[in-house]
């Protein structure tokens, strides 16, 4: 079974969004999104010192492979230049989605969800559909749902760590929290077991990018990000067996040799 | 005298239609703002440069 996920009213299959940054070469990272089977990737603008070939060169090679874009507003660190990225983003890409970053703290690269907040209750008015790159704090995300989201993408660890799933409690309690909203695990996934993790709470998607990237063999650890978050999709529909403190034996005591009875 | 993506450069452009075909971006994807407002592709040929103005010339590129 396979089924699909809701982004404001567009369905797609895959459950894995994927980062287009730092892979070797354009074409291990055309190989890596195919062989990801992801449907959704992100992008950015930038500077082009050289001229816009480069720009135009990843451009047509992302449009070759016919997935939709989310543009990011990565590295901004005020509402106000997230907003106006954001309108050249729509300018460029041709569409109303927009992965919102607002950064608050150099280190972590944690969200300033004070300006991630007024940010998203502008674009929104602009019309704008706003993936939040948030904390797990609940109450920012149900400020987030009320100025207009319709999603929310609570982080795993600090981008780029690696580290996976830093508080699953709070992952697990905000799943409960917001039962109809689609949440998306963003930043911080290392490993497929990882993504597997987050699915398995019953996440709806995760983005991740440095993981797939960075690994020794990129295109082959996207297929492994596909299968985990697979797994871990059936696992959480299959539903998964109470943990228990004591040993139980899986093997039928009744008729054991060399017993008394 | 303008700033273009933190350079300050001289020009002859009257507008940022014009700019961008004078650093040769025409027909390229680009976006563009002037003075932290964006301006859109349909405005581009309307909208006039002032001495000081300090533009952004954005292109699509790899993101995370």
């Amino acid at each position: 079974m396979k089924d699909g996920v809701t982004f404001y009213g567009e369905t797609v299959s895959s459950r894995l969004l994927l980062g287009t940054a730092q892979y070797p070469s354009p074409a291990i990272l055309s190989d890596a999104i195919k062989d990801s089977g992801s449907e959704i990737v992100t992008v950015s603008l930038r500077r082009e010192s050289t001229g816009a070939k480069g720009g135009r060169a990843f451009w047509d090679l992302i449009k070759a492979l016919n997935v939709r874009v989310l543009p990011n507003t990565a590295g901004c660190h005020s509402a106000k230049e997230a907003i106006t990225t954001a309108e050249m983003a729509r300018d460029v890409f041709d569409t109303d989605w927009i992965k919102l970053e607002v950064i608050g703290h150099a280190d972590t690269l944690q969200p300033d969800v004070f300006g991630l907040v007024e940010s998203a209750r502008e674009l929104v008015a602009q019309g704008f559909k706003v993936f939040p790159y948030t904390t797990d704090d609940l109450v920012v995300g149900e400020k987030l749902l009320a100025v207009g989201c319709e999603v929310l993408m609570p982080w795993g660890a600090p981008i780029g760590s690696g580290k996976g799933l830093n508080n699953a409690f709070a992952l697990k309690t905000m799943r409960a929290h917001f039962p109809n909203v689609p949440l998306v695990v963003d930043a911080g996934i290392g490993l497929p077991s990882h993504a597997a993790a987050a699915l398995e709470l019953g996440y709806d998607a995760v983005l991740l990018n440095t993981a797939v990237a960075k690994a020794g063999d990129p295109v082959a650890m996207a297929k492994a990000f596909a299968l985990a978050v697979e797994a871990g999709r059936l696992s959480y529909h299959a539903g998964a067996m109470e943990a228990r403190d004591m040993a139980v034996p899986s093997t039928p005591v009744l008729g054991l040799a060399f017993s008394e009875s | 005298m303008i700033i273009v993506n933190g350079e300050t450069m001289e020009t002859k452009a009257q507008t940022v239609a014009e700019l961008l075909d004078e650093l040769g971006y025409e027909d390229m994807p680009v976006a563009t703002a002037r003075n932290m407002m964006v301006v859109r592709k349909r405005e581009r040929a309307e909208t006039k440069l002032n001495d000081g103005d300090r533009i952004e010339i954005l292109v699509p590129m790899q993101g995370g």
